[in-house]
């Protein structure tokens, strides 16, 4: 039972914590609730799907179909997350300074939750399809379904816990830094996600891994531990990254950034005559 | 004659490459959420296709922080994982489903 409860935690901490984050950037989004409640409901739904379509997935392009899958899914997570950054350096900075524009954009803000809804479905279907096939091992090799469940329930409440509590605290920031603070963590976010997709491809050999690994940090804080796990959730950290890695995370960060520069909102600058 | 000695050239650097892509290919199994070999030498340095099949009635997560590699094999199934090449050293991997039991690692030398 114990082990159930710690593996479903892994998986579900890592979606829990993008959650948290997402939820904490889109406060005062309308119908924010909404659209992450369907996120999560479709993610879970497509995670029971892919599950069980994971011996097809895994035979795909002979044999690397599930890391084609993953680099999919981060590679579009991503993209959106880019979308959501340069969308807020635009449209967020004039909403917090016109405060009762909010109501009137609300069409433009509801597509904007849209997309969002779509990262957190993502993040949902990878973490869950792993969990449940996790559980579905379990509870087909003898284990007692009660224990599984209770296991897995334990897990899966203390990862939410952890996503509750990291959105408390992104909420804790002070106003006149939240908006910064709420951007970055999505672009460290999106850098992570990217660099993540193309170690998937280096492992379908479709990308080279250029220098495996560039560095070696694991004495230091070790990718099993929980921090590690936190930090390689949110800004990506890797242990031993390999040099293909580090040029997607540094690509990502800096046309994210670009993105954010040229597109972000300028108040018109009142006539001095 | 140059065009002969640029064939020869191009052979040559074909020869190269495809002495390159013909990975080492090692094989692994999964049974009773145990990896047999548990330990396996490679050569340091080259590209090597690592094919676990997981004989077990249950699925594994193949997974290792040092070579930054996970996969998911479903009960029965055969996956293809690309590692390397890698320094000389030594490289501990684990089945995430079944951690206690799931344990090898992989030398480069």
């Amino acid at each position: 039972m114990l082990s159930a409860a710690i593996i479903v935690f892994r998986e579900v901490l890592e979606a829990a914590l993008i959650i948290g984050i997402i939820a904490a950037a889109t406060r005062g989004l309308p119908g924010r609730n909404r659209w992450l409640a369907v996120g999560v409901v479709v993610g879970a739904a497509g995670s029971a799907l892919v599950a069980v379509m994971t011996g097809q997935i895994s035979d795909l392009a002979e044999g690397t179909g599930q890391e084609l899958f993953n680099a999919g899914i981060l590679g579009i997570a991503a993209l959106m997350l880019a979308w959501h950054n340069i969308w807020m350096a635009r449209h967020g900075a004039q909403m917090a300074r016109e405060a009762k524009q909010i109501g009137a954009d609300v069409a433009s803000g509801s597509r904007e939750m849209s997309t969002l809804a779509l990262v957190i479905a993502l993040a949902v279907l990878r973490e869950g399809s792993e969990t449940a096939l996790f559980l579905f091992g379990l509870a087909t090799s003898g284990e007692s379904p009660l224990a599984v469940a209770g296991g897995g329930l334990a897990g899966l409440l203390t990862g939410v816990a952890a996503g509750l509590a990291l959105y408390a605290g992104i909420l804790g920031i002070p106003a006149r830094l939240f908006f910064a603070a709420t951007s970055g963590l999505i672009l460290l976010m999106a850098c992570a996600m990217s660099s993540q997709a193309a170690q998937f491809l280096v492992q379908a050999d479709l990308l080279p891994s250029l220098a495996d690994p560039v560095w070696d940090t694991s004495w230091l804080l070790d990718m099993s531990s929980l921090t590690g796990r936190f930090l390689h959730t949110l800004v990506g950290y890797e242990a031993s990254p390999s040099g293909i890695q580090l040029v997607f995370y540094l690509s990502t960060f800096i046309v994210i950034l670009a993105g954010m520069r040229i597109f972000r909102f300028r108040p018109a600058s009142s006539p001095s005559t | 004659m140059p065009t002969s000695r640029f064939l020869a050239a191009a052979a040559l650097v074909t020869l190269a490459l495809t002495a390159q892509a013909a990975d080492t290919e090692v094989s692994l199994v999964i049974r009773d959420h145990r990896f047999e070999p548990e330990e396996i030498t490679v050569p340091a340095g080259q590209k090597i296709k690592l094919v676990v099949h997981n004989q077990d009635a249950t699925p594994e997560e193949f997974e290792s922080h040092e070579l930054n590699r996970e996969k998911v094999i479903p009960a029965g199934a055969k996956a293809t994982i690309f590692v390397g090449p890698l320094s000389p050293g030594s490289y501990p991997f684990f089945g995430e489903f079944n951690p206690k039991t799931a344990r090898g690692k992989i030398i480069a030398k």
